[in-house]
Order: structure tokens, then sequence, then C-alpha cells
């Protein structure tokens, strides 16, 4: 009598995510119409902040003596907390429920794909569901004539995948600790303060120098920071720390979560 | 008397079970207030104020502020009426149990809706002390606004409890939420005045319950409320309610009586 136990496989980087992100389209397939109504949340923030409460206020400075229409103001924000909060939906609860309740990577597991594929595989499929909404949004934006340059908004979509990223990344991370739903209710009171305070309604001149200063440093500042001077036009060196910021946030989520996911199926 | 006894007992299954996430959930009613009316009514209406020196004569955080609390109601109605309400139809199959019991239909419904209440209620209190403690609203009559953003909810509870009484599975909520609760939240008279909208829009916003509870919440808070136009504010609200009620009804007896 043998007993059939699975060998610990040394840690390896992710090659077959792709099987991943397949299951996961399949299984939208029948729910489409769900994914598509997200696309509508960001555009009617930006007809009613944007343009409705815009019709209130001036141009809005963005330092170094520019300054831009509200809407101009608003729109990139939006964009940046869309990616943010479309990736953060799908990898805490969407990925809590699968990790919980499907056990679907029990059976992921089982075939050749390995745990850290099954990671990388949802971080993917978090950024391609982040990357349509963005890629609609900055139609929109285009249209109503909130982008300064084609090129800035190509950027712009990039921009928001790289948001989407390490959000994605992040999230998953953060979801290996959960226990229990009301625990989502905490990644909420995070995520709120951050959409209604990362520079996305008003600039952050407003705050004391030592609010701006831990501003700064919050992820989605850096994000809205990026996505605005592509869609501006305003595009300088700090850009460049927007991008290492979020490549480096990303990566120590993929990291985190694959630790973590091993030590939770590898048993 | 019985009638009532029923009602009660469908209310307590649900205190009993949000005994057990209050917590979160107070949380949640106490800092979202907080989180908008500083972000969005001081530091978005700091532009609006220097920009338009206010909102029809007020500085924005005032004006803001009242229309807040009821749209807080609706989405609190809203979100009370959907999931929960579906989950006890035919995931839990809860009300199968309740109604194998002396508990009648009506009793499921008015005990629902006094949930609701109960469940709005805690949120615009927390609202109100959070508004409060900004400086609005001071004055007797601006405790009103809560009823009258409890009201504002109602006019959703029912229709929407009608709705989730013909749901096979939870993919219309989204549509609900996405294509009714957060284009009324942000262009119902909530954020702007609605005579800035189109016109056709401006007809559109004035047929639904929101714009009328918003009026009514925000005359109440800033004392500029006439006995006619709160009346009609009150009534189209009270409408929707009471014709949710009437439909609601028909549909869980068809879904629910065997």
């Amino acid at each position: 009598m043998s007993v059939l136990t699975r060998r610990p496989t040394p840690m390896r980087v992710p090659t077959r995510s792709m099987h991943m992100v397949e299951r996961n389209v399949m299984a939208y397939r029948h729910n489409w119409i769900v994914i598509l109504s997200g696309f509508f949340e960001p555009v009617l923030y930006l007809l009613g902040i944007g343009f409705g409460l815009g019709s209130l206020v001036l141009a809005v400075s963005t330092g170094g003596g520019h300054s831009v229409s509200y809407a101009m103001f608003v729109a990139p924000a939006l964009m940046a907390t869309s990616a943010m909060n479309g990736a953060v939906y799908e990898s805490t609860s969407n990925f809590f429920y699968k990790l919980r309740y499907a056990k679907t990577f029990e059976a992921v597991i089982q075939t050749p794909v390995g745990v850290e594929d099954a990671a990388m595989g949802e971080v993917i499929w978090a950024v391609i569901r982040g990357c349509l909404y963005s890629i609609g949004f900055v139609v929109i934006m285009e249209a109503l004539g909130l982008i300064a340059s084609p090129w800035g908004g190509a950027l712009s979509v990039l921009a928001a995948l790289l948001i989407g990223f390490a959000f994605a990344a992040l999230g998953t991370a953060i979801t290996t600790f959960m226990r229990q739903w009301q625990d989502h209710e905490i990644v909420q009171l995070a995520l709120q303060p951050m959409f209604l305070f990362s520079a996305t309604f008003f600039p952050i001149t407003v705050y004391p120098p030592i609010l701006q200063a831990f501003v700064e440093v919050t992820p989605l500042y850096r994000g809205v920071h990026l996505i605005r001077g592509l869609t501006t036009g305003q595009v300088d060196a700090g850009l460049l720390v927007d991008v290492l910021y979020l490549v480096l946030l990303g990566a120590a989520g993929v990291a985190v979560a694959s630790v973590r996911l091993r030590r939770r199926l590898l048993k | 008397m019985a009638l009532m006894a029923g009602t009660r007992h469908v209310i307590e299954y649900n205190a009993l079970i949000y005994r057990r996430i209050w917590r979160g959930s107070i949380a949640v009613s106490f800092f979202t207030p907080l989180f908008f009316l500083a972000a969005m009514g001081i530091g978005l209406g700091g532009l609006v104020n220097r920009a338009s020196g206010g909102v029809n004569g007020v500085p924005y955080l005032d004006f803001l502020a009242p229309g807040l609390i009821a749209a807080a109601c609706m989405q609190t109605a809203a979100i009370e009426a959907m999931y929960p309400i579906l989950a006890k139809i035919m995931w839990d199959k809860t009300y199968d149990a309740v109604l194998a019991t002396p508990v009648t239909i009506p009793d499921v419904i008015r005990g629902e809706i006094v949930w609701i209440t109960i469940r709005m209620f805690i949120v615009a209190t927390m609202f109100w002390i959070v508004m409060y403690a900004f400086g609005i609203g001071h004055s007797a009559e601006a405790l009103l606004a809560i009823p009258a953003s409890i009201i504002t909810g109602l006019a959703f509870a029912t229709p929407i409890m009608a709705f989730t009484a013909t749901r096979r599975n939870d993919s219309g909520f989204a549509a609900i939420n996405r294509f009714v609760i957060i284009p009324l939240y942000l262009l119902g008279g909530t954020f702007f005045p609605i005579a800035k909208l189109p016109l056709a829009l401006q007809v559109l916003a004035w047929a639904t319950p929101l714009s009328h509870g918003v009026a009514l919440t925000r005359s109440l808070v800033l004392g500029n409320v006439t006995a006619p136009e709160a009346a009609l504010h009150a009534l189209v609200p009270l409408a929707y309610f009471a014709g949710g009620l009437l439909i609601v009804r028909a549909l869980l007896i068809k879904r629910l009586a065997k």
C-alpha cells in the first residue's frame, strides 16, 4: 500500500499562467454583461463630477504654472481609480471566493499548472479586465477633448495596466491573509480614503505639507500622478518615480502571494 | 396582535444576524460620511466656493451634506432589498422555513421593510452626527433630515424588492446598481443643482424619488423649507413606496405561496 503524495516542487518562474487566464475567460462567458456594465461607472463619474460639478469650478492648477479645466483634471484620476477598483475587486472578493469556497486552486494544482502559474494567471486576468475598461475610458476622454496628445492617451492605457497590475498583486497578496468576508470591509475602508484624497478630486496642495508627503507615498496617488501627467501632456522625470513605485509594489505583491499560496495549497 | 407577532419575528431574525456584523457596519457608516464630507465638501468644496461663491447661496459643504444623507439611505435600501432578500428567497431558502410557521407573507414583507428602515435609521443618524460635527444643521428642524432621508430610501426599498422577487440569479443587481442607483447618485441633485443638467435630464431627474428626497432633506437642514414644497417632495417618494409595496406583495405571493 503506497500513499500518493504530492512532492513539493521548488518554486519556479510561472510559464503556464495562460491556462488559468483561459479558465477565467470561460467562467465569465455567461456573465459578460457584468463585465460590460463596469465600464459605465467611471463614465458616469466623469459626466456627473467632471462636467456637472465641474461647471461650478474654475480651472485647476496642476503645478508649474499650468492649469487645466476641471473635467481634464478629474478624468485621469477616474481612469486610475477605475483601474484600481477593477483590479482590487477581482483580486479580493472574486479571488477569496475561489480560494475559500470554490476550491478552484485545489483542482488547478493537480494538473501541471503550478501554484505560481495560478497566482500569476489571476493577476494577468485582473489586468486584462482592467485594460478593457481603460481603453473604453480613453476613447470617451478623447471624444470629449480631455486628452492633450494621442500618444499621451495611448501611454495612459499602459499606465492604467501598470496600476491594475500593482493593485491586483497587492490585492491577491492581502487576500491570502483573509479569514472571513467581514475582512473585506477593511479593504473598503482603505480604498475609500485613497479614492477621495489621492489628488483625485482636488490638488493635494490644499493639505498641510506633512499630509502632502504622506499622500505622495500612497499607491493610488502615484497612479493618478502618472496618468494625469500623460493625458495633460505635463511629462517630466517624476513620472519615472511613479512607474518604478508601481512596478516594485506589483512585484512584491506577486512574491508574497506566491509564497503564501504555496504554504496554503501544498501541504 | 398575532399579525404583529409574525412581523416582529422577521425583524428579530434580521437583528440576530446583524448582531454578528454590527461593528464593521457601524464603522463604515461613520467613516464614509467623514471621508466624503472632508474630501468632497471641504477639499473640492473649496474649489467650488472660490470659483462660484458656493451653490444656491450657501457654501458647497452645506449644499452637499444633506443631499448625501438622502443618497446614503437610497444606497442602503437598494443593497438591503437585493442580495439579502434573494438569499432568503432562493439561496438559503429562509422564507420557505419561515412560511412553514404561522408567519405569513405580509408579515415577511412588513418585517423586511421595518428592518430596512432600521438600517437606514442607523446610517442616517451616523451621517447626521458627522454633519453636525462639521457645523451644519444646528437647528431642531434639521433633525427631520433623518426621517426625510428614510422616506427617500423607502421609495427604493419596495420597488427593488419587487424586482428581486422576479430574479433567478444576482446578475441583474449589478445592472440596477450601475444603471439606476449610481446615475441617480451622481446626477440626481446630490452633488450639483439639477438645473445644471440638460432640460430632458432635468425632467427625468424630477420624475425620480431621489431628487425630491434630496430637495426635502436639504431644505430641512438649510432651514428654507416651505409647507407646499415639502409636501410635494415627500409625496413623490411615498408614492413610489406605495406602488412598490403593491407590486412586491403580488410578486412574492406568486413566488412563495405553494
